[in-house]
């Protein structure tokens, strides 16, 4: 603990805004009750969780430094939570409602970066700071410097409401309805800690946008998504929200569904206090990998859901913060500081001429501009984060907002301060040009710091990244335009199934050595609020991955006809030409001796591993023939995929079914040379061998993977719609990597004898 | 006043002639053996990407150990974390003895590290304690010259402070007028 502990205590005494003072207080006591061993680990857990404070890479005491998996001989004092050390740093997420923030804000930021974390202040992809390397009994310390500038880290993790997101541009953008951000704040605040939001399962993520068009709000892929809509009701405007529920990322994704077209603004909090109640009451609550709002969705159908979210609106007892909340949104509104002007001649400035061009965005209002600070994988450094806050204060009202692609947006900058201000930003190294473009990779934490990470995401990002800056002058307008998104494993917290080039990170083995991967993702959208997730396509080693984009970047560019976007390209040209172009990069594999490298991680020269399974003793032959048919249930799912690229929707989804058929096949195999092919015997076997003795759970998500296999086999027959089989497809594709998982546990063990 | 969570940074002399993403693995390399005695390393974080950042940082739970670029100067760096006991001197004592140690380690895996032998930066890393402002400097200069003194073994410095404004950290450059020995300072 800081020696300041006491010293920030007693300063804040009485004098931080409620709730969050008296939380605070509240967190404190449950450390020291924790440290006495008066409350459970697991009640501890859900507690920390709730307040921000998550779980790091190896604080479960084990890090594999390239050649075993060592202990951390972290002293021995009560766990955080199962299996969580006292000791090992955590994470801390800083909740930003609508990403809003002002000088002062940014200043604590900063100060807290710089005293407890590693000197970094990371923004996520949903608006969130985080702060990495963090001891738990620092965070009442923290907690109580973000209060004092109004920032709370209350539900920021933990089976509760997130940050609540909007579009960065609300207020000032040409197409929106209105602006969504006091309403996006006033939702923030009205759920915290409310009674009906208490119950659930899961996490529930609510998004914003002013528009529907575009991609700022990313309502489509949010469990819910409001999007602002004026209709004229006798000869009078009215402002609403089209509400969508059920959408999320993750293994599978979901597009949101509509709950109405039309609710007006008065009905936004009672509306979404039915949603959360019904989600509270009859959402999943024992297995957490189907416990998300979409689940709900899925299993009820949105009729039904519908109709129970309005049943239950009309007994919730009234509440006078409905309406005493919204009085004030229409009087909340940022204005300039300086008059309007014109841009500035840009005089053979090329540096400046680029950073308009793509960080520079006209306001609604004439004469002012947002100004893009494009942030390296989303970090920032304290002395960056101040020089920012004084520069946010000479040139606006002093705000700013942090966005989803980890950046930040400073806007009612008028356009007579353009040059000087990208001048000041340039002079902190905040004046790279390229926001929004390909070069600015997002990334979620990945292996630097998750516990699920798989493969390197920001090494990854940071790669492509510095290879595309290195050659953006010379990048075909088209390929400026990309999106590249980068997530570390399955779960998508780097967005990569909305991005142009999404990649998630998978392991393979290759010369009886793990070999970090990804899968590459095409066919997704970041237009119209997300409208559209892509596909796996292949997998490709780690440091083979540039190439990947290098060889699709060109092939775009010679292919694309007139000003065809990438997402229409994909769609026209199909995915497996794509998939044929990467298919080289699977061949010729370097030996471990003549290439090490090729065996690590980008940024982490330790020999690569997901976790701390060593090479096994296995018979040739077996593996062999194991390969084989796995590789043939990838063709499997990838068909699936060019199925329902082309229409055949049922097409596809039985084929997605064929290929989980295939790769369990493939597993058994290693057992039980013997295995038929009919469905049933497969599912018994795989069950009886895999599922029932465990061997086939995941580390983290347990049965679920195996679970998409049994549902598959129970609808078998179905007929599929073009969501249900993409769903299908998603979740083949998992279960294979799931079965390359199990393969690699088996091969740590003595392989039992290959009969009945 | 006491003086906890020291950081202390020895400059780079010149231009910095080592690769710093080479400094990765050696410090990876640190966490596998454990090779800093009375502190649990814990992983390596790079952050190079970061225009003047924190560099490459084997961070542990006592203490970190970095190869630094705040500010846009190289250096290693010595950061403590937890609470040390005993009097301000020894706790001065042990940061330049770690940082000094910190160096030599790396010097050892890239000989053409060079370091400057006459500066290093001393901030208090927690504002709650050390706010900084005169009253600080005041407190806490009589504290450091008598910690340099014990540990250098002569009170020939000269101090610039860092900055005044309030929102940076208290920190002092410190100038010695005798050219010190790392390794000597390694060996405490």
């Amino acid at each position: 603990m800081k020696a300041s502990h006491a010293i920030w205590k007693e300063r804040f005494k009485a004098k931080l805004p409620e709730p969050l003072g008296s939380e605070v207080d509240q967190f404190e006591t449950e450390i020291d009750l924790r440290k006495q061993g008066k409350i459970d680990e697991k009640v501890f857990a859900e507690t920390r969780l709730r307040r921000g404070a998550y779980g790091q890479r190896y604080d479960n005491g084990h890090r594999y430094d390239g050649t075993q998996s060592r202990t951390l001989p972290f002293a021995d004092k009560p766990t955080k939570g199962p299996g969580t050390m006292w000791d090992a740093p955590g994470m801390l997420r800083i909740k930003i409602p609508f990403g809003g923030l002002n000088p002062a804000q940014l200043e604590v930021m900063a100060e807290l970066a710089e005293e407890y974390s590693d000197g970094i202040a990371h923004v996520t992809t949903r608006q969130d700071f985080q702060l990495h390397f963090i001891h738990i009994e620092n965070g009442p310390s923290l907690m109580r410097r973000l209060a004092a500038v109004g920032i709370t880290t209350r539900e920021a993790c933990g089976n509760a409401v997130r940050n609540v997101t909007a579009c960065p541009y609300s207020g000032v953008c040409g197409d929106e309805a209105f602006d969504v951000t006091p309403y996006s704040h006033v939702l923030a605040w009205f759920l915290m800690g409310h009674p009906d939001t208490m119950e659930f399962g899961r996490k529930l993520k609510p998004a914003f946008s002013g528009c529907a068009q575009h991609a700022c709000g990313l309502t489509q892929m949010h469990d819910i998504g409001y999007t602002a809509v004026v209709r004229e009701v006798d000869g009078k405007l009215q402002r609403g929200f089209k509400i969508v529920v059920g959408g999320g990322l993750g293994p599978v994704p979901r597009q949101a569904r509509l709950l109405t077209e039309f609710a007006p603004v008065e009905e936004m909090l009672p509306l979404t206090q039915a949603v959360c109640r019904v989600f509270g009451k009859h959402g999943e609550k024992a297995n957490r990998n189907a416990a998300r709002i979409k689940f709900l969705v899925d299993k009820w159908g949105i009729e039904k859901f519908r109709t129970e979210v309005f049943a239950v609106r009309k007994e919730l007892r009234e509440d006078p913060r409905w309406l005493d909340m919204l009085k004030d949104v229409e009087k909340s509104v940022e204005g300039p500081l300086h008059p309007p002007g014109q841009l500035p001649a840009v005089n053979g400035n090329e540096k400046l001429r680029e950073w308009i061009k793509s960080n520079v965005r006209d306001q609604r209002q004439d004469g002012y501009v947002t100004c893009a600070v494009t942030l390296p994988l989303g970090d920032i450094t304290a002395d960056q984060l101040r020089s920012l806050a004084d520069i946010v204060a000479k040139y606006t009202r002093g705000t700013i907002r942090t966005t989803v692609e980890q950046n930040f947006l400073i806007r009612w900058v008028s356009k007579s301060d353009v040059a000087a201000l990208y001048g000041d930003l340039a002079a902190v190294d905040l004046g790279q040009s390229g926001g929004s473009s390909i070069v600015d990779v997002t990334a979620c934490p990945g292996t630097d710091t998750c516990k699920l990470g798989i493969s390197s995401s920001r090494g990854l990002g940071g790669e492509l990244r510095n290879r595309l800056l290195a050659k953006s002058a010379q990048l075909d307008e088209a390929v400026k335009g990309l999106h590249i998104k980068v997530s570390g494993c399955f779960n998508s917290c780097g967005v990569h199934h909305v991005a142009d080039l999404g990649f998630y990170g998978v392991s393979r083995t290759v010369n009886g050595y793990k070999v970090p991967h990804f899968q590459l993702v095409v066919g997704g959208q970041w237009e119209n609020n997300a409208g559209s997730y892509g596909l796996p396509i292949i997998a490709i080693p780690s440091k083979r991955a540039p190439d990947a984009v290098d060889r699709i970047t060109e092939y775009f560019v010679k292919n694309r006809q007139g000003d065809e976007k990438f997402f229409a390209f994909v769609k026209r040209v199909g995915k497996g030409p794509i998939r044929e172009l990467l298919e080289p990069l699977n061949q010729n594999f370097p030996t471990h001796d003549a290439d090490p490298g090729f065996y690590s991680d980008w940024g982490d020269p330790r020999q690569y591993s997901i976790g701390d399974i060593g090479i096994g003793e296995c018979a040739g032959e077996v593996v062999s023939r194991y390969q084989f048919e796995l590789v043939a249930s990838e063709r499997l799912v990838f068909e699936a995929g060019l199925h329902l690229d082309r229409g055949a929707t049922q097409q596809a989804g039985e084929t997605a079914y064929a290929a989980f058929l295939q790769a369990a096949r493939a597993l058994i195999q290693i057992q039980y040379d013997d295995i038929g092919s009919a469905p049933d015997e497969i599912v018994s076997e795989f069950k009886e061998r895999f599922f029932d003795t465990k061997m086939f759970f995941d580390p983290f998500v347990g049965p679920k993977f195996a679970n998409y296999f049994f549902a598959a086999h129970a609808a078998r027959g179905e007929t599929f719609t073009p969501d249900t089989a993409h769903h299908r497809i998603a979740e083949a594709q998992l279960f294979i990597e799931a079965v390359h998982n199990c393969y690699n546990k088996l091969r740590s063990t003595p392989a039992p004898a290959a009969t009945k | 006043m006491e003086l906890q969570h020291l950081v202390v940074k020895i400059p780079v002399a010149g231009a910095l002639a080592i690769d710093p993403a080479k400094v990765v693995d050696v410090m990876h390399q640190w966490v596998a053996g454990q090779t800093v005695p009375g502190v649990l390393l814990i992983d390596v974080a790079e952050l190079l990407h970061v225009p003047k950042g924190p560099g490459v940082v084997a961070v542990g739970h006592e203490a970190d150990y970095s190869l630094d670029h705040t500010g846009g100067l190289w250096g290693v760096q010595y950061r403590r974390k937890t609470q040390l006991p005993g009097t301000n001197g020894a706790r001065i004592a042990e940061a330049l003895k770690s940082a000094a140690q910190t160096a030599r380690r790396i010097q050892e895996a890239f000989p053409a590290l060079k370091l400057s032998n006459t500066t290093f930066e001393l901030i208090i890393n927690d504002r709650g304690i050390a706010p900084n402002t005169p009253e600080t400097y005041a407190a806490a200069l009589p504290e450091i010259e008598a910690g340099l003194r014990a540990a250098l073994g002569h009170g020939d410095f000269k101090f610039t402070r860092h900055d005044t404004e309030r929102r940076q950290r208290f920190g002092v450059t410190v100038q010695s007028s005798r050219a010190f020995d790392l390794a000597a300072l390694a060996a405490g």
